[in-house]
């Protein structure tokens, strides 16, 4: 039984009856072949009430719930997101002051015929890649490759598309040696002062001030199950309660659902995401928010590059000033 | 004190009252020798203990008022925000805190804003008060920053600022998070207004308010000891769980890091800030200054480091006094630092330039 739910897809714990039933119909399915209406007719069934308790578990997700879909291991990543909508892109490294992060990847290529350069974070996809990736936790390094980038893209003139999904900046000896929070300061600095529009994506999880260094943009989307913090619930409950453990407690009271964070006018559009979450259906959603992306670059299409700072520094001034 | 004001004249008791904050411990104690310091001595001194010259924190009232002239400021008014915008609580409800904290810092919150005059000089500056539920950067904090950044641009000032946070305000979730980008607007504002924004850092400064205004200075200025990071230590230590280098993420250590101009101790802070904000004033985009005039040798020509006078061989560097040991940064030995130590275990691994490229990953996931 374990065995068949990790070949077929890894189940969060609250998709234990969702996984049953699915598991169930996969046996019936290798047992019954041709057998008859009387075991086709059960699976047809048991399809339809797996597929009534995915759609009914995931229209009322709690944060908490979202925060594991948001991180769940099969959730298309940035890359995937650049393989499928990026033409010819070509990725590009380097901070040049001390070297290559992967946390953050950045590079230039089309989007819908239109040359952008896109940046975001990666977390990897297996053991390999996530130690490369350094599990999307960006050091130093990777915000200052992300600054030369976007300057490099307004100087040129091209969009930024940028993919935010990472649990933070990464907390280590060197990285805080080498200036962590200068180099995300500037790099929020650096959001704010382009000429040519920014959008950013909440593709996974928005993880503080290493989600801001990047995502602060023209307009910021959002996955309908992605979640963005001041910090990963576990770090919240451990400032507020020094346990943890209260994890759940802390997600549930921080707001940081797209739903919640459209209501404060945090982002600006919340991109639907298929019945049981991205991971199940990853062309899907890459297509979805494409043309999510898609229309918002529009909204800046004749604007002047002082109009398009303009607009950012306003909406973010604006914000909470009507809460 | 119970029995004076029992016996007291009223008149001579609201005397007593109008003094600020009688501190329920008279004595303080060094959180570095363990000696005891009078209170009035060490309000005297500037919060600096007289023996080991230990820095101890301070409110925002009274840093603005070693900072201006005569102690004389005005208070900018801050637009009113959102009280609490989520609703929160954390056994008790955020509100409750919000109230407390107002009572007992008598601020309206963790950053108060003044203007005033600095050797003469109009200067805007605000505080940021650890007391005031430790500093935290929410929605009122961020738009004082913000209107005290505006108000500089709006008078033509130069802009201060002391900073002291223990980062986000957990309770205003993201709309705390909201305040890194809107408060790094105001930094460029000053930017594009060609003002000098000087940064003080003061113990302790880290997470958000660190990455956003607090590191976007001209020139940044740190008090000796002073805690300084993004991530604490402590969050550091669980996920590495190695031991941290001693001196790590302190002044000291970010002045030798290249990271802040110099640190100075708090008796030379005020001197320092005007020199420093008069010389960025008179530059050559405000001409002002009569280049024919003989230079008026203030210091007796002596060139400063770190708010001392300090001799010509020092200027290369002003990390590199030998004489102040405040300014000596804590050394780091090559063991400690978290490449080599994890090269030593991993012995299979002979090339030291690849692997300091994507050091530490492997420790991530026990995160």
């Amino acid at each position: 039984m374990e065995q068949r739910n990790i070949t077929v897809r890894t189940y969060l714990d609250f998709e234990k009856p969702i996984a049953e039933l699915e598991g169930k119909v996969a046996e019936l399915r290798s047992i019954g072949d041709g057998d008859g209406m009387q075991i086709s007719e059960e699976v047809r069934k048991l399809e339809q009430k797996a597929k009534t308790a995915l759609v009914d578990t995931y229209s009322k997700l709690t944060p908490w719930q979202k925060t594991q879909v948001a991180r769940h291991p099969e959730r298309p990543h940035c890359l995937d997101y650049v393989r499928e909508l990026i033409e010819d892109f070509t990725p590009m490294a380097g901070d040049r002051y001390f070297g290559e992060d992967e946390a953050i990847m950045g590079g230039i290529g089309r989007f819908r015929g239109r040359p952008v350069m896109v940046i975001g974070h990666e977390k990897g996809s297996d053991t390999e890649s996530r130690i490369r990736h350094n599990f999307g936790m960006a050091k130093p390094e990777g915000y200052r490759k992300a600054v030369r980038l976007m300057e490099l893209a307004n100087k040129f003139g091209l969009p930024v598309i940028s993919l935010v999904d990472t649990a933070g900046a990464y907390p280590g000896i060197g990285a805080e040696e080498r200036g962590q929070a200068e180099a995300i300061a500037r790099s929020t600095d650096c959001c704010l002062g382009l000429g040519v529009p920014l959008i950013a994506v909440v593709i996974g999880e928005g993880g503080s001030g290493g989600a801001v260094g990047i995502a602060s943009a023209n307009r910021i989307l959002m996955l309908e199950h992605a979640i963005y913090t001041v910090a990963s619930p576990e770090a919240a409950a451990s400032i507020l309660w020094r346990d943890s453990a209260k994890a759940i407690d802390a997600a549930t009271n921080m707001k940081i659902t797209a739903q919640d964070l459209e209501d404060l006018g945090v982002i600006d559009v919340i991109i639907r995401e298929p019945v049981g979450g991205a991971h199940r259906d990853r062309a899907a959603v890459i297509a979805a928010c494409g043309d999510a992306i898609a229309k918002s670059l529009s909204e800046f299409a004749n604007k002047t590059p002082e109009q398009i700072k303009q607009q950012r520094h306003e909406r973010f001034l604006a914000l909470g000033r009507s809460l | 004190m119970n029995w004076i004001n029992n016996v007291v004249r009223p008149k001579i008791r609201s005397f007593l009252a109008t003094k600020r904050e009688v501190p329920d411990n008279l004595w303080v104690k060094c959180p570095e020798t363990g000696q005891m310091v009078f209170y009035k001595d060490l309000e005297a001194n500037q919060f600096v203990i007289p023996g080991s010259n230990y820095h101890m924190r301070m409110g925002a009232q009274q840093r603005l008022a070693a900072l201006f002239d005569d102690g004389v400021y005005e208070r900018v008014s801050v637009a009113g925000v959102a009280q609490d915008p989520l609703k929160f609580r954390d056994g008790r409800r955020y509100i409750d805190r919000l109230k407390d904290a107002k009572t007992a810092t008598e601020l309206e919150d963790a950053v108060l804003v003044a203007e005033g005059k600095l050797d003469g000089l109009e200067v805007v500056a605000a505080a940021q008060d650890f007391r005031f539920m430790a500093g935290s950067l929410g929605m009122a904090a961020g738009e004082a920053v913000v209107t005290g950044m505006l108000r500089a641009v709006e008078r033509k000032a130069p802009f201060i600022l002391f900073a002291a946070s223990g980062g986000a305000r957990m309770q205003e979730g993201i709309m705390s998070l909201m305040q890194m980008p809107r408060t790094t607007i105001g930094v460029q504002k000053l930017r594009d207004a060609k003002l000098p924004y000087i940064v003080v850092l003061t113990d302790p400064t880290t997470g958000g308010v660190t990455a956003s205004y607090a590191m976007l200075g001209d020139v940044h200025i740190a008090e000796p000891g002073a805690l300084i990071c993004f991530a604490g230590p402590r969050v550091i230590q669980q996920t590495i769980r190695e031991q941290l280098p001693e001196g790590f993420q302190r002044s000291e250590y970010l002045l030798a890091h290249g990271m802040i101009d110099m640190v100075v101790h708090r008796h030379k802070l005020r001197e320092t800030l005007s020199r420093v904000a008069s010389m960025l004033m008179n530059g050559e985009s405000l001409p002002k200054g009569d280049l024919m005039r003989p230079a008026k040798r203030m210091n007796g020509g002596k060139p400063h480091a770190n708010g001392h006078a300090v001799d010509g061989q020092l200027i290369e560097s002003a990390a590199r006094s030998a004489e102040q040991g405040v300014l000596d940064a804590e050394p780091v030995s090559e063991h400690e630092r978290f490449d080599t130590a994890r090269l030593e275990r991993d012995k299979s691994v002979r090339d030291i330039e690849t692997v300091t490229a994507k050091p530490a990953s492997k420790d991530a996931p026990r995160n």
